[in-house]
């Protein structure tokens, strides 16, 4: 059998340095009978002529423990797994609101949940606002008939929502007043994403800059962060307001430390747009990048020191990331080709669970004040929320309650229009 | 500067309305290593070459999967895989091979012998005829079914090799004694061959008994399982 191989090795392989090279070969002179006779011992002992049967050379790992194959069949077969992994998460949604018209673009961020338990929806041209205490929907604003709303975002005390449009303006509304308070235009393009640091107020636009604004005040850019050669489709303040993390169309991620305009880090990981990204609640320089459609992975990365932690290979494109408050555990939302959320432990990076909701691709998501609910919209215009976290060791008590229902209610459809 | 470091942009400038729902050869070759290492790690479980302890359920294939959560069997397996992604990609190699051999003895207990069939090298190339500009926007693989294979579809016919894994307990003789494993590969004899990987007999079971379980198949390749075991008489 070794005597086959080496003969049909000699006439390609470079890598082997102990057989004579083949144009010194004269000595070799194929003869079609002996041929004949390779190739049909060839088939007869079921390798194609040039198959070289190749072995992974280092040993496996040795384990350290006794293994009895008998023991493992005599009990019933329970994966080695604890309970707290294994608690049950929601099959259907705690409530389902209808969102008509949402712009099913994945660089956009059309949803928000604001501190004081109000969510915020950009609907082509119309920003919703729905109370979940209370229930009632008010349209905020409409924008004109040439633009569109491309992304919002709440102040960190719910009193303000920003709002990015499509031609560049960023506008601050009073949501209890119902009025706009201030425009900040300039952008030369699309403003899809925002993120707020107390009073800044920082805008990625689709050119690929990012500009800081002091919302107090009339001159109101601070400063500029351009890096990204494409659309800022991501972008998050730290809770401490030390680093803002950026993503863009170009693959990138940037850590923005405050003071600086040029980034501390640069990452080029990710092998498709970076639009989700989150910085962890509970531990401060700890950022979740998620990539999209060719990349599909999540990557963890160390603020202070650029290094990457660890990495999730999620099988579809990452739409959004929702670290949870209440639970060491991270939710990825998904488009092509899951369309579902998936819910992780961090660091183990297990995965609890997965929630297909969705029949289309779901483009943002949201976690309540309180950290019990996520909720997703997706492009088939359903804006549904997820019981994920249960209050440990509380009552269990809806987020969304509110005169129009308990949490029980699972597929109430109200229409926002 | 970032932009040298950008991906090549996917070029196409007409867009196409896409009605394929087939996967692309890159994507057909994922399906196919993912395959394998789902089941180089159901195999390991199911005839203990590693404690149970050693394993974790993950949900895949619409099953619960168990997968080694033991980081150096973990980095084992990774540097096989890393490999054998390569070379299925390249269509280099025609069949995978898991040993299982006695530690003491060396002899092969057990064979499990995945053979690959590639239909066309140049078939099956999704294109993404969208501009760089809206990438995440396009659809790389259309939901429009058409008597191409779908995903779901290669999700199930994988979900039921594995489920004839898993049953193969019912007929597999049971290893006394510790066992190891072993990765064999059929590589073409053009293959780019690392130096972690040698020349190797085909280690046979002796007097095997065979058993051809079920195939899969993507728009770009095909894949057959069978194992080969000894009956399992004392020698």
């Amino acid at each position: 059998m070794s005597k086959l191989e080496s003969e049909s090795k000699s006439s390609s392989d470079s890598s082997d340095s102990l057989l004579p090279s083949i144009s010194s070969a004269s000595s070799y002179q194929p003869n079609t009978a002996a041929l004949a006779y390779q190739s049909s011992v060839a088939e007869a002992c079921g390798l194609a002529l040039n198959t070289r049967i190749l072995a992974f050379k280092p040993e496996a790992p040795q384990s350290s423990k006794p293994i009895d194959l008998r023991s493992q069949y005599n009990r019933p077969l329970k994966p080695a797994v604890n309970a707290q992994l294994r608690r049950r998460l929601p099959t259907s949604a705690e409530r389902i609101l209808d969102a008509p018209g949402i712009r099913d673009d994945y660089y956009l961020n059309l949803l928000d949940w604001s501190r004081n338990n109000q969510v915020a929806i950009g609907l082509d041209r119309d920003l919703y606002v729905w109370n979940a205490e209370s229930g009632t929907v008010s349209n905020l604003l409409r924008t004109d008939s040439d633009t569109y709303i491309a992304g919002i975002k709440w102040s960190g005390d719910g009193a303000y929502i920003a709002v990015g449009l499509s031609d560049g303006d960023v506008q601050i509304w009073d949501v209890e007043e119902g009025e706009k308070v201030r425009s900040m235009s300039g952008h030369a393009a699309r403003v899809g994403v925002m993120s707020w640091d107390r009073h800044i107020l920082s805008s990625g636009c689709r050119d690929g800059s990012i500009w800081n604004h002091d919302v107090r005040v009339a001159d109101h850019k601070i400063s500029e962060f351009v890096n990204h050669q494409a659309e800022v489709c991501g972008l998050q303040w730290r809770s401490d307001g030390n680093q803002l993390a950026s993503g863009g169309n170009d693959n990138l991620v940037n850590i923005w430390d405050a003071r600086s305009s040029t980034p501390k880090f640069t990452k080029t990981n990710h092998k498709a747009a970076v639009k989700a990204l989150a910085w962890c609640p509970w531990q401060l320089n700890l950022l979740a990048t998620g990539g999209g459609t060719y990349d599909k992975h999540i990557h963890f990365w160390n603020g202070t020191t650029g290094a990457r932690l660890n990495s999730i290979d999620t099988g579809s494109q990452v739409t959004s990331l929702q670290w949870s408050t209440t639970y060491k555990e991270i939710v990825s939302s998904h488009g092509y080709p899951d369309n579902n959320l998936a819910i992780w432990s961090y660091p183990s990076l297990v995965k609890n669970g997965e929630i297909q909701g969705h029949d289309t691709r779901i483009l943002s998501s949201a976690l309540s004040p309180d950290g019990s609910t996520v909720a997703t919209v997706a492009s088939d215009e359903n804006l549904k929320f997820w019981k994920v976290f249960e209050q440990i060791g509380k009552k269990v008590s809806s987020a969304v309650s509110g005169t129009l229902g308990s949490g029980k209610d699972i597929a109430k459809v109200m229409m926002i229009r | 500067m970032p932009a040298s470091a950008k991906p090549p942009a996917q070029t196409t400038a007409s867009s196409v309305a896409p009605t394929r729902s087939k996967l692309s050869l890159k994507g057909s070759s994922k399906v196919v290593a993912e395959f394998f290492e789902y089941s180089i790690n159901s195999i390991l479980f199911q005839r203990g070459i590693y404690p149970p302890e050693d394993f974790q359920v993950v949900k895949k294939y619409g099953l619960n999967m168990l997968i080694t959560v033991d980081e150096e069997v973990k980095s084992y397996i990774r540097r096989i895989m890393s490999q054998l992604n390569k070379w299925i990609i390249g269509g280099k190699i025609s069949k995978l091979v898991v040993a299982v051999v006695a530690l003491d003895t060396g002899d092969v207990a057990e064979r499990w012998q995945f053979d690959i069939e590639v239909f066309s090298k140049s078939g099956g190339l999704a294109k993404t005829s969208a501009s760089v500009a809206g990438k995440e926007n396009a659809v790389p693989e259309s939901g429009m079914p058409t008597k191409e294979k779908s995903v779901d579809e290669i999700q199930s016919e994988i979900q039921a090799i594995i489920r004839q894994i898993t049953a193969s307990v019912t007929f597999l003789p049971v290893l006394e004694g510790r066992h190891t494993f072993n990765v064999l590969v059929y590589a073409d004899g053009d293959a780019q061959v690392p130096a972690e990987w040698i020349d190797s007999d085909p280690k046979e079971v002796r007097d095997a008994e065979q058993v051809k379980l079920r195939s899969f198949s993507t728009n770009s390749h095909k894949v057959d399982t069978m194992v080969a075991y000894r009956l399992g008489t004392a020698e």
